[in-house]
């Protein structure tokens, strides 16, 4: 990321480790990512009776390239979904995404098809606040958690060493894409019918052929 | 079209002054420039659009030549998710459309399901002025959240503050009556489910009290201000006939002339028993907006001292028991849950009680079919709720006209001509709220 | 499955309560072994009947028979426009043959006798099963401001020729409004100037709110698994 990731291990990383993720907690800069009623309760959040200028947090940035905070305040519907993506993507690295309410954790109330269950299955996700709407007071608590969190990160060799080993202790991602979907691997006659598509090579065509049918 | 030289006309004829520029252009008298079209996308993300609106401009320079307005990007289907729950687990669903006036949701559900029901005349008294006492209330936080951010939008940042510290007395009030901040599930059919605590009836005293110098002050503070008159006089205006061929209602409708107010014209729940004005102003444009809604929540005030005054001790809830909500809550040795009474009454005593009870937490009232469409005036117009019945414990259809959907369609007759900072203010003073927009 | 998710529980963890273990029968299991939809409204026996709709008897009471003979005397093609008029709980509707929808908001509007010069709303309903196969309701509510009134005018098509000329040339007001209904039901709006998606994503398929579009949508493909829609995840017992 920075010449901070090329301290070779020691005291020195130990040090610089803990400065710079002091410096990085002490700067939160959120983007502005409010969406519905959790977004009233983050501005409330931010206003006089609880301020987040108190942590340095009250400048709400406008521009994704100026933020290192994403707040994901509010439910985020299948049209937003990109979009959040694309926001998401214009940060720039280090960045950290705090997924407030209930609805943006995993649908809150909303088991329906407008809204994304859980934003984690768009952007990854840090911290997880629920509450419809969470009280000002639970936001801070997030935000204080989350910057605990980003104290303890390693950095560096320390921080790739991590990383190996927790890919070899959970393996490459859980699921390849492109496998047999959980739902098939249960039903004998379904299990069946994949392996012949996939030997024909229309695997993806069979899937859509079943959910459709499944909905006459 | 803009030129590099200026002209005019003297007894020789024209007479251009050249300073600076391609000779050509300025002979063929045309500038490249104004002939460019830049399209701008101004969102979904974007910190002056009152959540996730999206405005695509065409600007000829500065000025706004064709605004589009997409929505959607907070689409919940609330209103499918609502066939599958009962008539009153509608409520906390509800609540959470216009998720600034969410009292104004609720009361509009619970009329039109009690106008459903049969049972309008029979909500008590006390539950109708807590109604009214509730939803002035909102009127109020929602002007100050729309003073708030309209101000912060247009430069006066500390507006932000204020409206939200005396927002914050308001939740405060909510809290005390109903539990939570906001998207409080209040307002039930047949009533209220709480009755008000003297705590919160205090406060209310005490609001009333200060809040009066503090619109005082906030008028100070941008009336006379002249950046404020510069970017709120004569900008976005749209007049009555604009307005209702639009389908805008509220205190847009009401700046531009006409005196329409649903609790005056159509009143509900009491309200023709109240004393207040209608402010109306007749130049249609941001700052009569402006002050339609400072003096909408001076009036509101008198109506909630009014609505204190009258306070009876009397019932909450309907009197009919298969429709009534059952329980009072009460906080007990484990947090908040059914009141010990209340848990006596139906173990101990009443076995109708209980029987009521368990069918309505787990089945819920059933409702005769047919459908009706209730009108109430909400902060941003007219909040109307059509609700179609099977006879089922699951509304069949509720569909909402909500007022921020209708108005945002005034925005490319507001911007279009004006200048890009006017889209801005503009599409502020409609105070469009997203969540009620998409639903 | 049939173990506790966390490999060693911490202490203090376990009490041996029965909602610590799956269920007995495989209903209660997860995510796709649910049984029921959770709807409860069938427990008590209840049968829903949709009730006929049947035209109100003269006289309607109030302000109502002066509006239906107002607009008999203005509108020459009333009576084979209009095919009921209800009356129910104080408010009434007008069912109207949706090809004649738009003359019937003109005249409604410019009828100094009538004056509904304000829309309030363009709706849609889905009534699904019913008899005659015009399921598609188109639902127009209107405002006389002069009057003080309001009416309710409801359109009938079926969902293969879902076409309702559209009423914007009337009320201007109707442009989003119709086009949320053709979003959310499918019902096209003939001579509407932009006839598309409003609140779903553009490439959208199929239509929300009909009643034989499931709650949840679509289903969920995430890193590879392919999980059911939201309402189909896990059943409340």
């Amino acid at each position: 990321m920075g010449i901070e990731e090329k301290v070779p291990t020691g005291i020195l990383l130990t040090t610089v480790e803990k400065l710079v993720n002091w410096s990085r907690k002490s700067s939160f800069w959120p983007a502005t990512f409010g969406l519905a009623c959790c977004a009233i309760e983050m501005m409330a959040t931010g206003a006089a009776r609880y301020d987040l200028g108190r942590w340095g947090m009250e400048v709400f940035r406008a521009s994704p390239r100026q933020a290192d905070l994403m707040i994901v305040a509010g439910r985020v519907s299948q049209k937003m979904a990109p979009v959040l993506r694309q926001i998401y993507d214009q940060m720039p690295d280090p960045k950290w995404v705090l997924s407030m309410g209930v609805c943006a954790s995993s649908g809150g109330m909303f088991n329906n098809y407008a809204i994304v269950q859980g934003v984690d299955h768009v952007v990854p996700v840090d911290m997880y606040l629920p509450g419809c709407p969470p009280r000002p007071e639970m936001l801070i608590d997030a935000i204080l958690k989350l910057r605990e969190k980003i104290m303890a990160e390693p950095l560096g060799d320390r921080r790739r060493k991590m990383i190996a080993a927790q890919e070899e202790k959970h393996g490459k991602p859980v699921v390849a894409p492109g496998s047999m979907p959980s739902s098939y691997v249960y039903d004998k006659a379904r299990r069946a019918e994949w392996e012949q598509a996939v030997r024909e090579g229309r695997e993806e065509q069979l899937r859509i052929e079943n959910w459709m049918r499944r909905n006459d | 079209m803009t030129s590099y030289a200026e002209a005019r006309e003297t007894t020789e004829g024209r007479v251009f002054t050249v300073t600076g520029g391609d000779w050509d252009t300025v002979v063929s008298g045309h500038d490249p420039l104004s002939e460019e079209r830049i399209v701008v996308n101004l969102g979904p993300q974007h910190p002056s659009t009152h959540g996730v609106l999206r405005l695509i401009l065409e600007l000829e320079g500065e000025t706004v030549t064709e605004v589009r307005t997409v929505v959607g990007y907070l689409h919940t289907g609330i209103e499918k998710n609502l066939e599958y729950r009962n008539w009153t687990q509608g409520t906390t669903f509800v609540t959470r459309m216009d998720y600034l006036a969410p009292m104004f949701n609720e009361a509009g559900y619970c009329l039109a399901v009690e106008k459903l029901l049969g049972i309008s005349d029979e909500v008590p008294k006390r539950a109708n002025t807590i109604r009214v006492l509730m939803m002035e209330l909102n009127r109020i936080s929602s002007h100050l959240v729309w003073l708030a951010t309209t101000g912060l939008e247009l430069g006066a940042l500390s507006m932000m503050l204020y409206g939200f510290r005396e927002r914050e007395f308001i939740l405060d009030i909510f809290e005390l009556t109903s539990g939570l901040r906001m998207n409080h599930a209040y307002i039930r059919p047949g009533g209220v489910s709480q009755d008000l605590p003297d705590e919160a009836v205090k406060r209310i005293r005490e609001f009333l009290g200060f809040m009066p110098k503090r619109l005082k002050e906030y008028e100070n503070l941008l009336s006379g201000q002249p950046i404020w008159q510069q970017r709120t006089k004569g900008v976005a205006v749209l007049d009555v006939t604009g307005c209702l061929a639009l389908g805008v209602t509220g205190p847009v409708l009401r700046s531009a002339g006409l005196p329409w107010d649903l609790r005056k014209t159509m009143p509900y729940c009491g309200y023709e028993t109240y004393e207040f004005d209608v402010p109306t102003r007749t130049e249609g444009d941001v700052y009569a907006r402006y002050q339609v809604r400072l003096d909408e929540m001076r009036e509101s005030l008198k109506i909630v001292e009014q609505a204190l005054d009258r306070l009876e001790p009397g019932p909450v809830m309907v009197a009919n028991r298969k429709i009534a909500w059952p329980a009072q809550l009460a906080i007990g040795t484990d947090g908040l849950g059914n009141s010990l009474e209340h848990i006596a009454k139906i173990m101990g005593q009443s076995m109708e009680a209980l029987i009521h009870h368990f069918k309505l937490v787990t089945e819920g009232f059933r409702v005769p079919p047919g459908q009706v469409y209730v009108a109430i005036e909400a902060p941003r117009g007219e909040l109307g709720v059509h609700a179609v019945s099977d006879g089922g414990t699951r509304p069949y259809r509720v569909h909402y006209r909500d007022p921020s959907f209708v108005n945002l369609q005034a925005i490319p007759a507001l911007a279009e001509g004006g200048l890009l900072a006017d889209v801005i203010a503009g599409g502020a003073s409609l105070d469009p709220v997203m969540g009620g927009c998409d639903r | 499955m049939t173990d506790s998710p966390v490999p060693t529980p911490p202490i203090g963890a376990t009490s041996g309560a029965p909602a610590e273990f799956p269920p007995a029968s495989p209903a209660g299991r997860g995510m796709f072994g649910i049984a029921g939809s959770g709807d409860t409204s069938g427990f008590g026996g209840l049968v829903r009947r949709r009730p006929a709709a049947v035209d109100t008897p003269r006289p309607y009471g109030e302000w109502f028979d002066e509006v239906v003979d107002a607009l008999e005397e203005a509108y020459p093609g009333f009576d084979d426009a209009i095919e009921r008029v209800v009356v129910d709980r104080g408010e009434l509707t007008l069912h109207i043959r949706p090809e004649r929808i738009a003359e019937v908001c003109q005249i409604l509007r410019d009828d100094e006798a009538l004056r509904f010069e304000f829309c309030s709303s363009v709706s849609g309903v889905d009534y699904l099963g019913e008899p005659d196969g015009r399921r598609l309701h188109a639902v127009y509510h209107l405002v006389s401001l002069t009057y003080r009134r309001r009416i309710r005018l409801e359109a009938a098509v079926t969902a293969e020729k879902p076409h309702v000329p559209s009423v914007t040339s009337v009320y201007p007001t109707a442009d989003w409004q119709e086009r949320e209904a053709y979003d959310m039901f499918g019902i096209i709006f003939d001579g509407h100037p932009n006839l598309t998606r409003i609140l779903m994503p553009d490439d959208w398929e199929g239509f929300p709110q009909r009643k034989d579009y499931p709650l949840g949508g679509v289903p969920v493909e995430y890193k590879g698994a392919e999980i059911p829609p939201p309402d189909q995840r896990r059943s409340y017992q």
